[in-house]
């Protein structure tokens, strides 16, 4: 295709926009983890704006040396795995039960699950319903309360919905009860959406903060994120963070909290990008 | 299995229905059962608190509960409007949703339409990768990172600009900024992982229409404005009654995060108001009569969003 001159000062000026927006996402990622690796002259100073200055871990030693730190990011994990699994249980049980067109009041129960989507209980009706349920300050609470997404939901409905009815008919045919057509047959041929849809819930897990925040008192169950609140936004590192090393400024120590919360994240992310993608596809489907 | 449903047709007498019920349920009762507790979700979890939306036509008291608490009809809705609140937090919700409308909304559209015209595969794919990213990330380490970086005292951009020979500035102390710095946010955290859903819609454009185009000697500019954005407009749609529908709903997260006293004027909307006036102020009867004024204003927002668009363009949600 023969270009013009417009457009080939278009392609130039486009990669420049692109190439710009990219490094504008890396960039603040790559500052903070520079600062971390600082000293907190250097940071204070200015003169740390690409690569670590005065190269030092004891922000990182001071963050460790925490134990609200610690214990954030085991009360995490666990939100995480076990509310992870509670969704995962409960999703497959909705959206294998309502994708199957046979079933009486299906579309019924449908309707009123995609209603939720466009109107929602509120704030305070949720978190009165929590007090009424005595799941005010428990980690219970936390992984139940939260467990379905309407929107992972459906997802998972519209990729049941997709296997062909055949396939489980013919497993029916050698003998498979409804329990072994489900574990044997369905659940292995979803394994993709499954993942998707794990890690969509695994994320959020992972990075939820408002309800822990409003539902917890006890700061032994606060999760990661709800400390990274009070040490990082709030700018308010731990007394113990500052005095030990005799600190001017908690800046380096904020800036390393801040990688060390979000490497789990980094790390995995490379992995599970595609997932995400997928899932956005199915889900952009009309479910 | 159709025997059944063609008897219940031949017959319909009432023995005959139950029996058909038996049957329905010997056939599914796997089905049912997987049902049940995800049901028992859903009216525990988000309709048991519909339920208590009730408490906004009442005069609440947590001893009496929610039932035996005596019903006085509108009078948290009239406090509501005639408070000093009311107009704050509703110009606030209107314009941050309208800011968001005019730049948030079309990032992902022109993020996707320019990295569309990119060929070079391994660039294109760098580029996604590092813009889709942000999104993984908690809002409180983005809240987090905002705040350190605009510090008045060792935030790099104040360093910068204390450098330059300029002022410093405390930003998020000054009501003026505050919207530019949370839409601002939302776009670097959101824009690229949006644009998924468009670069999805922009692979299934017919390439067809493009070689005709061609064919016809329609230029780069031409040939996006009359094949590419009709070939992605329902996409569009869909996306923009989504957003009009959450128009009142605003990323209070991300606002609670970065707000302070000081910029409330320009900061507060309804629900942030709806958290402080309940959850803070523990006032509940009244926070809930404000979220469910919010609630219904972007019911109504999305139906007539819906019926706009299934007139002019025939997509829509329903």
């Amino acid at each position: 295709m023969l270009e013009s001159r417009g457009e080939k000062v278009f392609y130039v000026f486009n990669y420049i926009i692109l190439g710009l927006f990219a490094l504008s996402t890396l960039y603040p990622l790559l500052y903070v983890l520079s600062a971390s690796l600082s000293s907190p002259q250097a940071v204070v100073t200015g003169d740390v704006f690409l690569y670590p200055k005065e190269f030092t871990l004891t922000a990182y030693k001071a963050v460790f040396k925490e134990n609200g730190v610690w214990m954030g990011y085991a009360n995490t994990i666990y939100y995480t795995v076990a509310g992870t699994f509670t969704s995962m249980v409960l999703t497959i049980c909705g959206a294998y039960a309502l994708s199957k067109k046979r079933l009486k009041g299906r579309t019924f129960f449908n309707l009123l699950i995609s209603f939720t989507l466009i109107f929602a209980p509120g704030m305070i009706p949720m978190y009165l319903n929590f007090r009424d349920l005595h799941l005010l300050d428990s980690r219970f609470g936390i992984v139940i309360g939260f467990a379905v997404s309407t929107f992972n939901f459906i997802i998972l409905r519209t990729f049941f919905q997709a296997i062909p009815e055949e396939i489980e008919e013919a497993a029916r045919i050698d003998g498979a009860g409804d329990v072994r057509v489900l574990f044997g047959v369905v659940l292995p041929l979803s394994k993709a959406a499954l993942a998707t849809i794990s890690l969509f819930y695994a994320v959020s897990r992972w990075n939820g903060y408002f309800w822990a925040m409003v539902l917890l008192r006890d700061e032994d169950k606060y999760p990661l994120q709800v400390l990274l609140n009070q040490l990082v936004v709030k700018m308010k590192p731990s007394e113990s963070m500052l005095n030990d090393i005799s600190y001017s400024t908690g800046e380096t120590i904020i800036y390393a909290t801040i990688i060390v919360a979000v490497i789990p994240i980094i790390v995995v992310y490379p992995f599970i990008q595609r997932h995400f993608v997928k899932g956005v596809m199915i889900g952009s489907l009309k479910g | 299995m159709n025997v059944t449903t063609e008897v219940v047709r031949d017959r319909p007498s009432a023995k005959s229905k139950t029996s058909a019920g038996w049957s329905i349920l010997k056939r599914d009762w796997f089905l049912y059962l997987l049902l049940i507790p995800f049901l028992l979700w859903y009216a525990i979890f988000v309709f048991k608190p519909m339920y208590g939306i009730q408490i906004a036509f009442k005069d609440y008291s947590v001893f009496k509960g929610i039932e035996a608490s005596p019903w006085i009809g509108l009078a948290h809705f009239q406090q509501f409007l005639e408070s000093e609140y009311f107009w704050r937090v509703l110009k606030n919700t209107l314009v941050i949703s309208f800011y968001s409308l005019l730049f948030v909304f079309p990032a992902p559209i022109i993020f996707a339409l320019l990295l569309n015209e990119v060929k070079n595969a391994l660039f294109k794919k760098t580029v996604q990768t590092l813009t889709y990213m942000p999104h993984f990330i908690s809002v409180v380490i983005v809240a987090g990172i905002v705040t350190n970086f605009l510090s008045p005292s060792s935030g790099i951009v104040n360093l910068l600009i204390e450098k330059l020979g300029g002022e410093k500035i405390y930003f998020l102390a000054i009501p003026d900024y505050f919207r530019t710095i949370l839409n601002s946010m939302t776009i670097w955290q959101g824009t690229g992982f949006a644009a998924i859903i468009y670069i999805a819609a922009l692979a299934g454009v017919n390439s067809e229409l493009y070689e005709a185009a061609v064919i016809d000697g329609a230029s780069k500019w031409k040939r996006t404005l009359h094949v590419t954005i009709p070939g992605i407009l329902p996409t569009i749609m869909i996306m923009l009654i989504l957003q009009i529908g959450g128009l009142l709903e605003v990323g209070y997260e991300a606002i609670i995060l970065l707000y302070q006293p000081v910029t409330y004027e320009t900061a507060d909307v309804i629900s942030t108001y709806v958290y402080r006036e309940g959850l803070v102020n523990g006032r509940y009867d009244m926070a809930t009569a404000v979220g469910l004024f919010n609630s219904v204003v972007g019911l109504l927002l999305i139906v007539f969003a819906n019926r706009i668009s299934k007139k002019y363009t025939e997509s829509g949600l329903w």
